[in-house]
């Protein structure tokens, strides 16, 4: 029991060694660094995928570990990628009008310069003065404060409100969808202040940075692999000792952990604004690859496919939610990319395109029907082979009767 | 002996039922005390409002040398104060080993930071390993407690308690389901419980209670109906009337 943390979870090392080994190969193969195999495009979706196997480590813990079926979770992520997406926009924006105002007789004063960044950002929603939530948004340190700080204090006030009435199961998964389509349709607004459903835009553009893309996506994939290998370390720390007892305990029988003298709101709590956080770090690094985030990244919809990765994936156990993100999300971009190739039935063709979610659907209820540990339940199967404290077990009905081990003996 | 629990003029009902009905109940220092009655009697009631689940509607509920009043206090909070609680179905976490079940249970800080950073030391470690052998699952420490039998269950879910060291031990039908070898071990543990802290057995067995060989309190209808020993309460002729005599 006192072995050290990567001992007693072999999976842990097993994951970021694969994770390690696949950076390194798409860099050799990328455009920016390597031979240039892999191209740039396909760098920023493998980038993007990463992102989304993170807030699936985060919508693990909550679902699969805490047993909290948030169906809100992309909107913890969404507003990450707004917070990051105002500095970006913000920084470039000021870079390209101050360029300008310098072709004038006059040097502009700043005030000048304040306006013109208005102009260029909110002129598309009619408006060209800086709403309050814009007053950091010339802060790079601050703006990147807020991408953890905005979702996870909604996070605070959402789950203290919620879990304080002791609101669970379905009831819980409809306030927090209530929660996420709440904020899109605040969002859509024009008047919100964060330019309506134009959304941000131009956020691949690092500002101040000349470097190709070619370059700034290889930046941006190794910086969301660092942050799923940080993020997945954290997660299986945290679930590994005795908090991870009593957050599945709360799982499997939440009085009985209430009983023993926890106060099961104070954990939950915790877990939602901790995966909050790292939902919203992981949107951060996404949108940038993106390019663009508006309103609809996080309708209601978005949170629900979220919990459908994790489900195909095989909840309460990390490396499952990871493999059904990537799976789910490298499949839905090849189905709907118009790659997969037609199926011709001679009086109808299946078109994926429009077929893919029909065929999502069904994986998501066959998953759920015949195989509940998902994708991640092929491990057992061999470390159960590799595994021998599973003998031992009663060989009869009775008390009494002869265990395997001494039966043998 | 100091009373340790005082339950005074307690009344709660259900959608108009009355489910506890000025009920008083008082229990001192490491007393066993077996609660009988018949079905819908309020015995599972009676537990619910002292361990926090239920709020009364009205009446007392003083614990410790203070007389501190538990009805204020949340179902966790009541726990740590030193009320420990035992189901009448067994409930342990069947997705994790007898040892995590333990080591959750052991007396330590509860807040969500102290146990995130909490590691088990060789201590606490062979704290849980001489329980386990006290509830006979010393060779089942690393076993998943949802493979163990009925029987094994029930001695974990007893172990859970001890774990906590409360000063109360509230246990409900601790024997439903037992083979005999299995009731004796348990009366076994809990009489050795009882000598140090308050235990409350709440049994429908009579043979069990017997061999607690303790003080009785007979419910029903939501108050105390006889209260003394198993003997007193037996020839009672209001006790054979509503529950021995059917």
């Amino acid at each position: 029991m006192n072995r050290s943390f990567v001992a007693r979870n072999p999976s842990v090392l097993i994951f970021l060694a694969l994770l390690a080994l696949f950076t390194l190969g798409v860099t050799i193969l990328s455009e920016g660094f390597g031979v240039g195999i892999v191209s740039t495009s396909f760098v920023k979706t493998l980038g993007k995928t990463l992102c989304l196997c993170l807030v699936a480590v985060a919508m693990d813990l909550i679902w699969g570990y805490a047993g909290i079926l948030s169906l809100g979770h992309f909107a913890f992520f969404g507003l990450g990628g707004y917070m990051i997406g105002m500095w970006l926009m913000y920084e470039r924006t000021r870079l390209i009008v101050v360029d300008a105002l310098a072709q004038g007789q006059i040097p502009p004063t700043p005030q000048e310069v304040v306006d013109g960044i208005g102009n260029q950002i909110f002129g598309v929603v009619g408006s060209s003065d800086f709403p309050v939530i814009w007053s950091f948004a010339d802060s790079l340190t601050l703006q990147l404060a807020m991408v953890v700080l905005v979702p996870g204090l909604l996070a605070l006030v959402f789950g203290w409100l919620a879990f304080r009435s002791r609101v669970t199961g379905v009831y819980l998964s409809i306030l927090t969808q209530a929660m996420t389509l709440a904020l899109a349709l605040y969002l859509f607004q024009n008047d919100s202040g964060l330019r309506g459903n134009n959304g941000l835009s131009g956020l691949q553009n690092l500002p101040g940075v000349s470097a190709s893309q070619d370059v700034v996506s290889m930046w941006f994939f190794w910086g969301s692999a660092l942050a799923l290998g940080l993020g997945y370390l954290l997660a299986a720390w945290v679930v590994s000792g005795k908090f991870g007892s009593v957050i599945r305990g709360i799982r499997d029988n939440e009085a009985r952990v209430r009983f023993l003298g926890y106060s099961v709101e104070a954990y939950k709590l915790a877990m939602f604004t901790l995966t909050a956080c790292i939902a919203a770090i992981a949107g951060a690094l996404y949108y940038p690859q993106a390019g663009i985030i508006n309103p609809a990244e996080i309708a209601p919809i978005a949170s629900i496919y979220l919990a459908v990765w994790v489900a195909i994936g095989g909840r309460g156990r990390l490396y499952g939610a990871v493999i059904g993100a990537a799976v789910v999300s490298l499949l839905s971009t090849w189905f709907t990319g118009g790659q997969a190739p037609d199926v011709p039935l001679g009086f109808y063709t299946i078109k994926w395109v429009d077929w893919w979610l029909v065929l999502l659907g069904l994986s998501f209820v066959g998953v759920t029907l015949f195989a509940p540990q998902g994708i991640g339940g092929l491990f057992d199967l061999i470390s159960d082979r590799l595994r021998p404290d599973r003998h031992g077990a009663d060989l009869g009905p009775d008390q009494g009767s002869l265990r395997e081990k001494e039966a043998q003996q | 002996m100091s009373t340790l629990l005082e339950v005074s003029g307690v009344s709660v009902s259900f959608d108009g039922f009355r489910a506890i009905n000025n009920l008083s109940f008082r229990i001192a220092d490491a007393e066993m005390r077996a609660v009988i009655g018949p079905n819908g009697a309020g015995k599972t009631t009676f537990m619910d409002i002292v361990t926090g689940k239920t709020k009364p509607d009205e009446g007392r509920v003083l614990w410790g040398e203070k007389s501190v009043s538990l009805l204020k206090m949340s179902e966790a909070k009541i726990a740590q104060a030193g009320v420990g609680r035992k189901f009448q179905k067994p409930t342990v976490f069947e997705d994790q080993s007898v040892q995590e079940n333990l080591l959750m249970a052991l007396k330590k800080p509860r807040g969500w930071l102290p146990v995130l950073s909490y590691r088990p030391s060789e201590e606490d470690l062979a704290k849980v390993a001489t329980l386990a052998d006290d509830i006979g699952l010393g060779d089942a420490l690393l076993r998943k407690s949802g493979e163990l039998s009925h029987g094994q269950k029930q001695w974990l879910e007893i172990g859970i308690l001890l774990a906590q060291e409360p000063r109360l031990l509230l246990v409900d039908e601790p024997a439903a389901g037992m083979t005999p070898e299995e009731r004796e071990k348990t009366t076994d543990i809990l009489v050795e419980a009882a000598k140090t802290r308050a235990v409350v057995v709440v049994e429908h067995d009579m043979e069990f209670v017997r061999r607690l060989n303790c003080k009785v309190t007979v419910l029903h209808e939501g108050s105390v109906l006889a209260e003394g020993s198993l003997d007193h309460v037996t020839s009672n002729q209001d006790v054979i009337d509503v529950y021995l005599g059917r």
